[in-house]
């Protein structure tokens, strides 16, 4: 059984990000990028799996520029088999990035497809679930527990509530949470052997996929200032001060 | 003119805040219809009454089957996919891991895009939602020829008033529920205390609080304040207290109007669960700890001191 594994190239989580001053976007030049860090988690499952003896390839599948190859070759140095680059210069939207991986899902036949639970750029949350629908398969969402046997999958989610624990039959979408795991750090020497590993390239348009139609982004702007940094001296001031806010 | 559904959330015959949260939201499109969907496997009257009373709302509607017992979003996506048929403009849900995990299989299905987030209507098809965490704003437009699927941001809206008097009706809806996805259980951590998602106050403990034991001394807090009880994902992982409880960019999201951060070094993805809070208090000794560039209080001191004093103190 193969698991396909879909890693976004990101903004690193530590970066702060800038908004342009015309307000037309976030600046991306010359800042850090990542892999999504749910998609390593992602990819950490997978190969959990494979160790397992649960599924014995597992491919990895970005949507980006040329330069997402790097999130690629993270993945191969983690321990990913081969992996696929669908190259587009403009950034795509959930719903299009769905219609990509259920085509890949249905040529590569998968019997698990990983992802992260949201993408930290754009915190869309939606692809994972819509590559399930489009691909006519369950979905089991935030996970914190992957168990396979056999035909089906046993995943506990993490909600609002607590935890849920769900049995979905395979081929099927698992989007991760935090707490599935700890992804392992590459050493030098997995870095160089990736290196050996094939990364195939095609495009959107390749792969058949009609682009759907996209939300326009009009205007993104900074979120409202704070005035924050008032420091008290004493608990009793503090006191005081919530008093006063009428809070207390 | 827009015909909005909503889509209820509830559990255990309880309408959620979300679901009113979502309700207050679709006001604002200025819609001709607003009616609310509720999926249940039997009964319902409890929530669909709940629903009927919201304000704004115009109609309810009540879809009884038996394998709508468990809310999976692969049973609910097609029989909301279907009933969206009905003309409707927009379907709206609340941003919980029930709305999340539903709407875009929902959107899928319709094979239209989804707006997350949505933290402000500017227009029947032009919204602001977040993104990077919260540290940017954007506004988005979605095609105006396209059913417009949307969660709706529940720290950006109060709920609903409930002086409505909608009418319920039964409706059967013409989906294929498939097979695949069986639910086996639920481990839900009941607490007594203010739900952590609606309190009015929150008081969150982080890593600095250094073990489940110490964790005490936060919910003693807590009770005094009558406050919900949050944490920091490094808390979480520590596990001195159950996922439910993380606030943040990939938790909840939350607007009290007193947020009192204890041992929280104040990371950026912390910081999106909360920016939007009445009153922040900090409680932090180290004074170069990042939450206090955002703190309206501040208070640099050994928390295992100053938390039981200011307790004492509200006496
Ligand atoms: C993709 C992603 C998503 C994330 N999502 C979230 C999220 O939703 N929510 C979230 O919270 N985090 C999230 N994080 C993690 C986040 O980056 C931080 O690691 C986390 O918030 C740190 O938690 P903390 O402040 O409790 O711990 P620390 O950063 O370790 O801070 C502990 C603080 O306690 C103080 N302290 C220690 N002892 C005492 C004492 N005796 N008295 C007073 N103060 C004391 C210290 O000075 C320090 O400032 C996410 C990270 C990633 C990568
Ligand atoms: N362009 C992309 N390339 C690879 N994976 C993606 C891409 N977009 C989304 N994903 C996957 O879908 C998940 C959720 O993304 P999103 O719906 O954008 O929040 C991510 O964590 C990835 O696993």
């Amino acid at each position: 059984m193969k698991a396909m594994v879909c890693v976004k190239r990101v903004v690193d989580y530590n970066v702060r990000i800038q908004v342009k001053p015309d307000e037309s976007g976030v600046v991306t030049e010359g800042v850090k990028m990542s892999m999504n860090p749910f998609d390593e988690i992602a990819v950490e499952e997978a190969l959990r799996l494979k160790e397992a003896g649960k599924i014995d390839e597992i491919i990895a599948v970005t949507i980006g520029p040329q330069q997402a190859q790097e999130q690629l070759r993270t993945a191969l140095a983690m321990g990913a088999d081969r992996a696929i680059l669908v190259q587009t210069d403009e950034a795509v939207q959930p719903l299009t990035a769905a219609r990509v991986f259920a085509e890949l899902a249905g040529k590569e036949e998968p019997g698990v497809v990983l992802m992260g639970k949201q993408a930290i750029d754009d915190d869309q949350g939606q692809t994972g679930q819509m590559t399930a629908a489009l691909w006519q398969r369950p979905q089991a969402t935030f996970a914190s527990k992957v168990e396979i046997e056999g035909e089906s999958a046993k995943v506990t989610r993490e909600i609002d509530a607590g935890l849920e624990t769900i049995e979905v039959d395979l081929p099927a979408v698992i989007t991760t949470d935090l707490r599935l795991n700890e992804p392992r750090y590459v050493k030098l020497p997995d870095i160089m052997k990736a290196k050996k590993k094939t990364i195939d390239n095609t495009t959107v348009e390749e792969l058949g996929v009609e682009a759907a139609k996209p939300l326009k982004v009009t205007r993104t702007a900074p979120p409202p200032a704070r005035q924050g940094g008032k420091k008290v001296e004493s608990v009793q001031e503090l006191v005081s001060e919530l008093k006063n806010k009428g809070l207390i | 003119m827009s015909k909005v559904l909503i889509i209820a959330e509830h559990d255990a015959g309880k309408l959620s805040a979300a679901t009113g949260k979502a309700v207050r939201c679709a006001q604002d499109l200025g819609p001709e219809a607003l009616e609310v969907a509720v999926f249940v496997h039997e009964g319902g009257d409890d929530v669909a009454g709940a629903a009927a009373k919201l304000d704004g709302v115009t109609r309810v509607l009540k879809v009884t089957d038996p394998a709508n017992e468990n809310a999976l979003a692969a049973v609910l996506a097609p029989q909301v996919a279907s009933l969206v048929q009905d003309g409707y403009t927009h379907v709206l849900v609340g941003n919980s891991t029930f709305g999340k995990d539903l709407m875009p299989r929902v959107a899928a299905l319709l094979g239209v895009p989804q707006v997350t987030d949505v933290m402000k209507v500017e227009g029947e098809y032009v919204f602001q939602r977040p993104i990077y965490a919260g540290n940017a704003i954007t506004t988005v437009e979605a095609p105006g020829d396209q059913v417009l699927c949307a969660t709706v941001r529940g720290a950006s809206y109060p709920a609903a008033g409930e002086g409505g008097n909608a009418e319920v009706e039964d409706r059967q809806v013409d989906a294929e529920i498939p097979q695949h996805t069986r639910f086996v259980g639920r481990e839900v951590h009941k607490s007594d205390r203010p739900d952590l998602a609606t309190a009015p106050k929150v008081v969150s403990g982080g890593r600095g609080v250094g073990s489940e034991e110490n964790f005490k001394i936060i919910y003693s807090l807590a009770d005094k304040l009558g406050a919900g009880v949050g944490a920091s994902r490094a808390a979480v992982d520590a596990g001195y207290v159950p996922n439910d409880m993380q606030v943040g960019q990939t938790g909840k999201i939350i607007a009290p109007e007193l947020y009192v951060a204890i041992g929280i070094s104040g990371a950026i993805q912390h910081w999106a669960g909360i920016k939007d809070a009445g009153t922040i208090v900090a409680i932090n000794k180290d004074e170069e700890a990042p939450i206090f560039e955002v703190a309206d209080l501040g208070l640099v001191a050994d928390l295992f001191e100053a938390v039981p004093e200011l307790e004492k103190a509200l006496d």
